[in-house]
């Protein structure tokens, strides 16, 4: 099973040109805390080739959200950049087996 | 009495639901805000000043909103106009309503707020300090300044304010937070300012933060204790859910928001569902800034482009796309070396195989054999001469390249003629940075004019 499958949503987007932040729409509190057990700041880092430093992690349990915001790899709009809108970033969470973690 | 705010959507151009503006409008709403700008679609518009969004798109969604005011008679104002809010997209915003005017028989006093800085004010501020890099930091220095083509501040609710004071009909703005036109008057009137910034923080993206996103109308009532947020399609909700929600939207952090002058913290905020389609905020908090800071927005030229396409149908082809593409790229680089007297730091080549990790690029983690595969090159350098002088040398050989020497020369599919297609200059975004102002409007401009008849 794929985490896009087990949560309602999960959407990635730029915050600013310097920032991308990806969200996790859990629905509920029992996949939340599945999901909060699974998406630790390291794992999320190592998904995105990110350092931990400065990976931004947020639980907002009221929410039944979990958020990241990462420094964007590139500027957007740059010369290597491959995603103007940052909004495909969220597929590597939402494609994520997660019968294998 | 709340200070109420109408939203007709996200930005001009985006469209919204008529019934639901109609619906708004009898709500008799203080003032009409909506967004004109956005930095999300990339440095282009920026760098050549130009409008994300079609004159006719816009000119027909602002008649819309210049009725309705003339229904209301209350000030009507757009943030941000023409994409990146420069000072020739405010002059743009008010030729669109100067004909409008015309067409409609209105006679308007219109405020125009200049927001585009000088090359000579950024320097002067680096020259005294009076500038401090965001995270991530980047380097700014004089060089850098000098090379933008327009550089922005964006302006806040004091500047949104200061045009209100001079009792306008229609404001129109250069580059300002998503959020300053919307919390501008509920300020002015002594609403809460926390509730004032978080509410406008919550209706900038218009219907949103409602269950029906694209009908695009939204009532804000900012009062001394919190807000009210409802949307005005009949068939649209707002929950705490999709409220609370929207803090996320476009946030690296959703519980605070850096604006000019102070910051928003909604780690206190409380959501409560009042009626069956309004949310009741409490909570929200305002932290006022030692210092005034405005944030800037600046794009500069990076070199030229020009890109080709080519299409693997073959099934050969298509199961050693990396392989072939390898083995294309170090023939094409001793190509143009050749041909051309070029190394590889005088211009970029790059491909990206579409259908195989064009999107993620070394972050792709999954495998798949696609049906075909777009092979797209982008080339960049000093010249668009020199651009498309490496695409029209590169181009038979991205027609013809075999995976091997000992097999049929192929030939693949180019979607259109020519092959080629010159994309003009290249801009990047290249600061990220704050200046301080000793006074808010410092560093803007604020000039009347009459419209109409």
């Amino acid at each position: 099973m794929q985490l896009g499958e087990l949560v309602v949503n999960v959407r990635s987007k730029n915050a600013g040109p310097y920032w991308v932040t990806i969200d996790v729409f859990c629905g509920s509190e029992a996949v939340y805390s599945q999901v909060q057990e699974l998406l630790t700041k390291a794992f999320v880092a190592s998904l995105y080739q990110q350092p931990e430093e400065t990976l931004k992690h947020f639980e907002l349990p009221d929410l039944h959200v979990l958020k990241f915001s990462f420094p964007r790899p590139v500027v957007q709009g740059s010369r290597y950049d491959r995603d103007m809108h940052g909004a495909q970033y969220s597929v590597l969470l939402s494609e994520l087996e997660i019968s294998a973690h | 009495m709340p200070t109420r705010v109408l939203v007709p959507s996200g930005v001009l151009g985006l469209g919204f639901d008529r019934d639901a503006l109609a619906n708004g409008v009898a709500m008799k709403p203080d003032i009409i805000c909506i967004d004109g700008g956005s930095t999300d679609s990339g440095p282009f518009s920026l760098g050549t000043g130009t409008s994300k969004y079609s004159r006719a798109g816009c000119k027909s969604e602002w008649r819309e909103l210049m009725i309705a005011r003339a229904e209301l008679q209350v000030p009507l104002v757009i943030s941000s106009c023409g994409t990146c809010g420069s000072d020739n997209m405010v002059d743009w915003m008010f030729d669109i309503t100067q004909e409008l005017a015309i067409e409609l028989k209105h006679t308007l006093k219109v405020a125009l707020l200049y927001s585009e800085q000088s090359a000579d004010t950024i320097v002067a501020k680096l020259d005294s300090n009076q500038y401090q890099a965001l995270d991530p930091v980047f380097p700014l220095e004089e060089s850098i300044v000098r090379n933008c083509t327009h550089i922005v501040a964006l302006a806040g609710a004091e500047h949104i304010a200061q045009a209100l004071e001079s009792q306008a009909d229609i404001i129109l703005t250069g580059r300002a937070t998503d959020t300053a036109a919307i919390c501008a008057l509920p300020i002015m009137r002594g609403e809460h300012v926390g509730a004032a910034w978080h509410g406008a923080k919550i209706a900038e993206c218009g219907a949103l933060c409602s269950t029906n996103p694209i009908s695009g109308v939204i009532l804000l009532d900012v009062d001394q204790q919190g807000f009210n947020v409802q949307p005005m399609a009949s068939d649209a909700r707002c929950t705490p859910h999709s409220v609370s929600a929207h803090m996320l939207y476009e946030n690296s952090d959703p519980f605070l928001l850096h604006e000019p002058g102070g910051t928003l913290d909604v780690t206190q905020a409380h959501y409560e569902q009042t009626d069956e389609r309004t949310v009741r905020v409490i909570g929200s908090q305002w932290h006022e800034a030692k210092k005034y800071t405005v944030k800037l927005e600046a794009a500069r030229c990076t070199g030229y482009q020009s890109t080709i396409m080519a299409v693997l149908r073959d099934t050969h082809y298509v199961a050693n796309a990396r392989q072939w593409l390898d083995r294309l790229s170090d023939f094409l680089e001793k190509e143009i070396n050749t041909a051309m007297r070029l190394n590889s730091g005088d211009y970029s080549l790059e491909f990206r195989l579409i259908g195989v990790d064009s999107v993620l690029g070394a972050l792709e983690n999954k495998a798949a054999t696609p049906t075909e595969v777009g092979v797209l090159g982008i080339i960049t350098a000093n010249s668009e001469e020199l651009t498309e002088e490496i695409a029209k040398l590169i181009n038979p050989f991205l027609l013809h390249y075999p995976l091997t020497d000992n097999e049929a020369l192929p030939t693949f599919a180019f979607p259109y003629s020519p092959a080629h297609s010159n994309r003009g200059a290249l801009y990047e975004f290249c600061m990220n940075h704050v200046i301080e102002l000793n006074s808010p409007m410092d560093a803007f401009r604020i000039e009347t004019r009459q419209a109409g008849i």
